[in-house]
């Protein structure tokens, strides 16, 4: 897979996330503090809300809609009702941008 | 009117989960639906999602020793007629304030700390006899697809009106039984198609699990009050949740009350209701609903910061109990007439566009 340019690293604030669409599908590019950055699918596997719009709290996301959570590093759901873990994708940090390899 | 229908009338459409409403939302687009949000800039956003152990530690300790201090004196005073206003209290913070606590929880707002959400959500979910993985679920769906018809499982306010129902629920008659039986129908290892159609596959042991530990405990206390010949333990345990219950109706109902279905903005579906603190304390200001409904993440104790940043997009809120139960009761009683008739927010002038999917409803 290729590794996309998504954004500059100052476009996202750390403990937040960014939507990114491409090639027709929506991922979620994390900051958590600093140059750790990364990548998931972008709708939350329960009902398939945007995750750009949730909360950020260490290295979970939350779901703004029904406050399922999940672990940004591995995709794993770790509360319901989010029981599908998120695909994850490599994401790092390039000369003050972030790149993500996805499909 | 006849005053039979006053039980008896049959419903002007099937709340189910799994009847006919079900098709006919997916089919008319409201099913999983994207929803009217006031919009709110990210970073103020963030702000108030911003999550703490603080004010939820504070006011669950406060209720925990409102609830041990009534709860001794009622003990204590047990015979004597001055055991009544303890009671009184401890059935309400047992019951009405237990909702709020559960529903903040579930959400898991109320606390930064996973376990400590975990850890009362389950501890309310028993208090109010709901099998707190169904609830769980059940409350998802709420978010979701909110007073639309065939999809909430959490429509309090069908229509035509339930009246004797409800009244008699100020007191948990008819929905204490309901509960007990919902439990013990989970114990049993049975979960009927509306809970099916809610929990996934994977969560159904638990849901069952949970009922059979619900259900042991309430056959203790009944057993203990048996064999102390006592009406004491279920004073204490189990009955709170029919005779404190009433003071969560008089705040909750009004959260949809009378309002529309089948609208995908939740400034015409929910109403805000202005409260003192103290009931808002008991309620953990879920008198600010819309805002609620629009930003779920936002914790109850930010939700009037969240109100004062999205007022200007919604109706003018209900100054107090007395004044939204003034304009619910005239609509409820006519709707036992004409189910259709409902109550249409006026939003200020400016407000942001939001489009009505039905047409069939008469305001």
């Amino acid at each position: 897979m290729p590794w996309i340019d998504a954004c500059a690293l100052v476009d996202i604030e750390e403990e937040d996330l960014v939507r990114l669409d491409h090639e027709g599908r929506t991922y979620a590019v994390y900051r958590i503090s600093g140059e750790e950055v990364y990548c998931t699918d972008g709708l939350c596997t329960h009902e398939k809300v945007h995750l750009a719009d949730g909360l950020v709290i260490d290295h979970t996301i939350e779901c703004p809609k029904h406050n399922g959570q999940f672990d940004v590093r591995t995709g794993a759901a770790i509360r319901s009702p989010a029981c599908e873990a998120l695909s994850t994708y490599p994401a790092r940090v390039v000369d003050g941008r972030v790149h993500v390899e996805i499909p | 009117m006849d005053p039979v229908r006053l039980i008896t009338f049959p419903m002007e459409r099937d709340y189910s989960l799994t009847g006919p409403e079900r098709q006919n939302a997916f089919d008319k687009g409201l099913a999983g639906a994207e929803w009217y949000r006031t919009p709110v800039d990210r970073k103020v956003l963030k702000s108030l999602m911003k999550r703490t152990d603080w004010p939820a530690t504070r006011d669950i300790a406060i209720w925990v020793a409102v609830l041990v201090g009534s709860g001794a004196g009622g003990i204590l005073l047990w015979g004597s007629w001055w055991a009544l206003p303890f009671f009184f209290v401890y059935g309400v913070f047992y019951a009405s304030a237990a909702d709020s606590r559960w529903h903040e929880c579930g959400h898991g707002t109320a606390f930064k700390t996973r376990w400590k959400n975990d850890a009362v959500y389950e501890l309310a979910s028993f208090l109010l006899m709901r099998n707190s993985v169904v609830w769980r679920w059940s409350h998802a769906r709420h978010h979701t697809d909110t007073i639309i018809v065939g999809r909430d499982p959490e429509i309090a306010g069908m229509r035509p009106p339930q009246l004797i129902v409800l009244c008699l629920n100020l007191f948990g008659i008819v929905a204490v039984p309901q509960s007990l039986a919902a439990l013990a129908r989970n114990a049993a290892g049975i979960l009927p198609p509306d809970e099916a159609d809610l929990i996934p596959e994977s969560e159904r042991d638990k849901a069952i699990r949970v009922g059979r530990i619900h259900i042991a405990i309430y056959v203790l206390v009944a057993l203990v009050s048996l064999w102390s010949w006592s009406l004491l333990p279920l004073m204490i345990i189990g009955l709170p949740r029919a005779y404190g219950i009433w003071l969560l109706l008089v705040m909750g109902l009004p959260q949809h009350l009378g309002l529309a279905e089948d609208v995908l903005d939740y400034r015409i579906n929910s109403r805000t209701v202005l409260m003192n603190p103290i009931l808002r304390f008991i309620y953990w200001n879920m008198n600010y609903h819309i805002e609620h409904h629009m930003y779920p993440m936002v914790p109850y104790h930010a939700l009037p910061k969240l109100r004062e940043v999205v007022k200007h997009d919604l109706p003018a809120p209900n100054p107090s109990l007395w004044n939204a139960w003034s304009e619910i009761i005239p609509c409820v009683l006519r709707q036992l007439r004409d189910p259709r008739h409902f109550i249409r927010p006026q939003l200020p002038e400016g407000a942001g566009v939001w489009e009505p999917v039905r047409s069939n409803q008469t305001a």
